[in-house]
């Protein structure tokens, strides 16, 4: 497990050539997610899929906050919806988001986890089914247990997976409960984690 | 992988027997909802792998019934989503005043909550009494459930929100009598539900219509078999009839797109062109 990322260390493992990214946050998460994804500039290539807990109001204005603050595209997930390259999906509220295997992304109304609907397990594992090791899970601040099952699947397929450091987040339990699951790749604090996506991206494009 | 792999043929195997079997029909359901209801079923069954799963389902009828408990999600509220009710209300309600007689479909009414809010709209509206409403499920327990018209009193608190933003006019608590922890709902409301096994994935029209609600059940499809039961509500529908389905369910990926058009796109009511 690395605790640092610069993208220059002499010593840097050969990263993995991945073909999507997923992203789970939840107390503190809207913070945590505009830092990491404000470094990407338009033209990013890799597909973003992130659950951010909420309270369940119908219609969420995350995609509209996101988009006027970052340069990539970013829009509520559409169940069947083709998963395309370079776009930035948020689950929408009340509903959980899966990963098919052919790509496209479905919605279901399944028992809340930990509370929450949508649920960064459920994501995390359908999308580690779906793309095997060629993937790289994020996990951020939170104040419980959900994404650790989900992260702890993305690396037993052989995908990449970073916490946030728990000492540095706002709520630290949800990085807590993953580290307690499984030893992720890296354990970084979110400018690092910033740096990371950017070059996961130059390495699989 | 190797074992992921192995779950994967497992899972077709389960699948296919038990359409084979007791023809269910979940071979064009989203895989990734299915897999994660077949590994819920393993932990309550207490069994280790699919194939063992799918040894006791093929010889034990009433082990079948129990994992259809688990395959079908009766997730579901009265008056969900207010401000579609609201819009029923305001822009189907008076187009649907000028039949002299109404047949509605509640396609995959689950335990019932959809249909007791859409009689109960009807009533307040003056409709309830030349309507007949067809309620179809194919889990027979929910269908029993749904007949049955009593649910939990833990709920009803919230469905009463629910019912006044949907623009409810009466008090909610005319409709049910309390009785200990649950609400048992008048009886007239259901005067005219015929409840019903029916499945889109394996059945045909049975009625022409005039509104079709299918609500947060084509999210479980896969585009196939949301195109068949598009296809079933497109051929039940009378002329201009309404199609109203879940606040994330749309027509506009399905080969179907062009043979209805929005009414209040944003409320998910479509009318055929």
């Amino acid at each position: 497990m690395r605790t640092t990322f610069s993208g220059t260390e002499p010593d840097l493992p050969a990263l993995p050539k991945v073909a999507a990214i997923v992203v789970g946050a939840s107390a503190g998460g809207v913070e945590a997610l505009l830092k990491i994804f404000k470094p990407l500039r338009r033209g990013f290539r890799l597909p973003i899929i992130a659950v951010l807990h909420l309270p369940d109001e119908r219609r969420s204005h995350l995609a509209d906050v996101f988009n006027s603050h970052l340069a990539i595209p970013v829009k509520e997930a559409d169940d069947k919806e083709v998963i395309a390259p370079g776009t930035l999906y948020f689950a929408a509220p009340g509903y959980h988001l899966s990963v098919e295997a052919d790509l496209t992304l479905s919605f279901s109304q399944e028992e809340r986890v930990y509370h929450s609907r949508p649920s960064i397990d459920i994501l995390f594992e359908s999308a580690a089914d779906a793309y095997g090791a060629k993937l790289a899970g994020v996990l951020l601040t939170g104040a419980n247990n959900d994404g650790a099952k989900g992260t702890a699947r993305i690396k037993e397929y052989g995908g990449l997976t970073v916490v946030q450091d728990p000492a540095q987040a706002l709520a630290r339990t949800m990085p807590e409960a993953a580290l307690a699951l499984h030893t992720p790749d890296f354990l970084l604090p979110l400018p690092d984690i910033a740096l990371l996506l950017v070059e996961l991206e130059r390495i699989a494009c | 992988m190797a074992h992921e792999r192995d779950t994967e043929i497992e899972l077709r195997l389960l699948i296919e027997a038990i359409y084979l079997k007791y023809s269910y029909d979940f071979r064009d359901y989203s895989g990734a909802s299915v897999k994660r209801r077949v590994a819920h079923a393993l932990r309550q069954f207490e069994l280790k792998t699919i194939s063992a799963l799918q040894e006791r389902v093929l010889h034990d009828p009433s082990a079948f019934m129990q994992l259809l408990q688990f395959l079908t999600i009766p997730v579901s509220e009265m008056f969900r989503d207010p401000s579609h009710f609201l819009a029923i209300r305001q822009e189907v309600v008076p187009l649907l005043k000028t039949y002299p007689s109404l047949k509605i479909w509640i396609a995959g009414c689950s335990t019932g909550e959809e249909v007791y809010s859409m009689a109960i709209l009807l009533r307040e509206e003056g409709l309830l009494e030349r309507t007949i409403i067809y309620a179809t499920d194919i889990n027979p327990t929910s269908l029993e459930k749904a007949k049955q018209g009593i649910f939990s009193m833990e709920n009803i608190r919230g469905y009463n929100e629910n019912y006044l933003k949907a623009g409810g006019k009466r008090l909610f608590s005319e409709y049910y009598t309390a009785a200990y922890d649950y609400a048992i709902f008048d009886k007239s409301l259901s005067e005219n539900v015929t409840f019903a096994d029916h499945s889109l994935a394996t059945d045909s029209v049975f009625s022409e219509t005039h509104l079709i609600s299918c609500r947060n059940v084509l999210i479980y499809f896969n585009k196939k078999l949301q195109d068949r039961a598009f296809g079933l509500f497109h051929e039940s529908l009378c002329h201009r009839g309404f199609l109203v389905l879940g606040s994330k369910e749309t027509l506009e990926f399905s080969a179907f797109k062009d043979r209805f058009e929005p009414l209040v796109k944003q409320e998910r009511i479509y009318r055929k062109s």
